[in-house]
């Protein structure tokens, strides 16, 4: 009891390696909630959502980003900021080899798109993680290129769109990616000072430190059906109460019932939902 | 009793000094003890040494032990220790006084402060109420609102870090601690007085940052800060927690406090007698009492504006992407 573990990106083992709900290939698949056999194409089409029961399919952040911007509009920066290891971390495998296959899989340097669109004609800073790096876990790199976003937004007077998706830490750079918290955090602050437009979308999962820092402090904080959204991992508090976890714990709809998320929406209302309260805010 | 932990709980690597000082007890205990002087002086004089020397090469798993021994100093313990008029303030206001944070005003020297730490317990009772120091959202937002309170009357703030980490269950995601945590981190970073930090024990993750974004940030020679404990560490990337690969993580994660002030994650370090602070809880709270005091002094001077803007820089430029520079 005295050695309660934090939620980390890899609380759970299917977020070791290659996550399992990863998009599976072939021209026919599976849904993951209603066991639905789906035409690939026809799924593509309608934004990875399950026509037959809304299930929302993990996306990368390069679908992300095409899915929210206006076409063509995307203009990225940070592109070629990459991890160090500045641990030399060597758990079961090396920090390093771990990070070549993660780049390797998913053609991303690391776990964060960021960079200056439209969404639908409002321009905006965005910054897309990526769960299919790493868990989507946040270390130096994340930690810098959200918060070189928040500054572009500040200097720019854009409003600011992060869409989280993330396990948590990044182990692998302990203390440097603790730090990543206060320092996207204190961004926020002074985004906030000067009348920033911040929106945070939480997709599934969002949990642990993205979840205690930025991805929390949004003004507008919205999110897809269903994501997991929490501090803690489920596992992490099932060990520790020794409870069954009640239907539907951490899900986004618990979130807002209990306060903490404006508003649930799905990904097909999810860029006419930006634009307006882009609007609202005047920015 | 300076380096002479009495207690019954004896940390493994201890087991050598705790042998000599069973022996110099017994040797005291004697009606003739006076014509052992010598005998005892030597055996003093061993033990010293001994501690000395297994302190100086203390392994990062060692120092978590270290850092959890049960004789330890808390906040408490440090409160009764440097303040004078110590008047504790409960409450968050919204939903109730989470014990796991202690909140008051104080005075530590010269100076009149807003005190914040993590309380892990004492009694077997406290310890429950305090979930050994895993606090809820309450104790972070009564943190927050009073160290608002405290920039209202332009007073210092001090805080001690103490958890394993933020307590992870239903109620406390219900009432929000990931949102508790991240509002506190926002809100630290433009608080207009002098924040000062002191990991006084455990380090451990978000639950320890949230009280943790100070101007001068330092740490107790044997304690630990870092993203995860090393148990959880090792049953994620190990996939087993056990003492060799808790052993492993606790290395691998560079959570001790040399180790922190080295990757520039921290200002200081801060000695503590010998042997560890559970030997001498009150020669400890001296050492920490200089640091704070000296700390906060220097910290006055600065204008709000310049305080805020030094701290905002301290961590924006924390982090390590390839090709930044080597420490
Ligand atoms: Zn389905």
């Amino acid at each position: 009891m005295t050695n309660v573990p934090t939620r980390s990106w890899a609380d759970t083992p299917e977020l070791v390696g290659r996550p399992k709900k990863a998009i599976p290939e072939g021209l026919w698949i599976r849904c993951p909630e209603c066991a639905a056999i789906l035409f690939r194409r026809s799924v593509e089409n309608n934004l990875w959502v399950c026509p037959d029961c809304q299930y929302h399919f993990r996306i990368n952040a390069v679908q992300r980003v095409k899915q929210l911007c206006d076409p063509g509009s995307f203009e990225p920066f940070n592109e070629d900021m990459k991890p160090a290891d500045p641990l030399n971390f060597v758990d079961l495998k090396p920090y390093k080899d771990r990070i070549k296959a993660a780049q390797k899989s998913t053609g991303q340097n690391d776990g964060v798109h960021t960079g200056t669109g439209f969404i639908k004609g409002r321009k905006a800073v965005l910054a897309v993680m990526d769960f299919f790096f790493l868990g989507g876990s946040m270390g130096s790199v994340i930690g810098e290129k959200i918060t070189q976003a928040i500054e572009v937004a500040a200097d720019g007077d854009l409003p600011l769109v992060i869409v989280s998706a993330s396990g948590g830490a990044r182990m692998m750079e302990s203390g440097f990616s603790l730090m990543q918290m206060a320092k996207t955090s204190a961004a926020l602050a002074r985004f906030d000072d000067m009348g920033g437009l911040f929106i945070s979308v939480l997709t599934d999962p969002t949990t642990g430190g993205v979840t205690a820092s930025f991805a929390m402090l949004g003004d507008v904080i919205l999110a897809e059906p269903k994501a997991l959204i929490g501090f803690a991992g489920p596992r992490v508090i099932q060990q520790t109460i020794r409870q069954e976890l009640p239907e539907g714990f951490q899900r986004a709809e618990f979130l807002r019932d209990c306060g903490f998320v404006d508003r649930v929406v799905p990904r097909s209302d999810l860029r006419s939902e930006i634009g307006s309260i882009i609007d609202y805010a005047g920015k | 009793m300076a380096n002479g932990y009495t207690g019954s709980y004896t940390l493994a690597f201890e087991q050598p000094v705790t042998d000599l000082e069973e022996q110099i007890k017994r040797l005291t205990a004697r009606d003739d003890a006076e014509s052992y002087s010598d005998e005892l002086t030597s055996l003093r004089s061993s033990r010293d040494s001994l501690l000395a020397k297994l302190y100086t090469d203390l392994n990062p798993w060692d120092t978590v032990r270290v850092a959890r021994h049960p004789a330890r100093p808390q906040t408490s313990d440090y409160i009764a220790a440097m303040c004078r008029d110590f008047r504790e303030l409960h409450g968050d206001r919204h939903f109730g006084d989470d014990p796991a944070i202690i909140t008051g005003l104080g005075r530590i020297g010269p100076h009149k402060v807003m005190i914040v730490g993590h309380q892990k317990g004492k009694s077997t009772q406290e310890k429950i109420a305090c979930h050994f120091g895993c606090a809820h959202p309450e104790g972070y937002r009564k943190a927050l609102l009073k160290m608002k309170l405290a920039e209202k009357f332009n007073l210092p703030i001090v805080t001690f870090i103490d958890t394993p980490g933020a307590y992870p269950g239903i109620k406390a995601e219900e009432r929000g601690q990931a949102e508790a945590i991240a509002v506190n981190l926002r809100e630290m970073a433009r608080i207009k007085t002098p924040i000062v930090s002191v990991v006084i024990g455990e380090g451990g993750s978000g639950g320890a940052l949230g009280i943790g974004v100070a101007d001068r940030v330092g740490m107790l020679e044997y304690s630990w800060y870092s993203v995860i404990s090393p148990e959880g560490c090792a049953a994620i990337l190990w996939k087993a927690a056990n003492e060799e690969t808790n052993r492993a993580a606790a290395e691998g994660l560079a959570l001790t406090a040399r180790d922190n002030m080295k990757n520039g994650l921290i200002d200081e370090v801060i000695k503590e007698p010998l042997g560890g602070a559970h030997r001498d809880a009150h020669g400890a709270a001296e050492l920490l009492q200089r640091w704070v005091v000296e700390r906060l002094r220097e910290l006055k001077r600065f204008k709000p504006q310049t305080l805020v803007e030094r701290r905002y820089q301290k961590f924006r430029t924390i982090g390590k992407i390839e090709g930044s520079p080597a420490n």
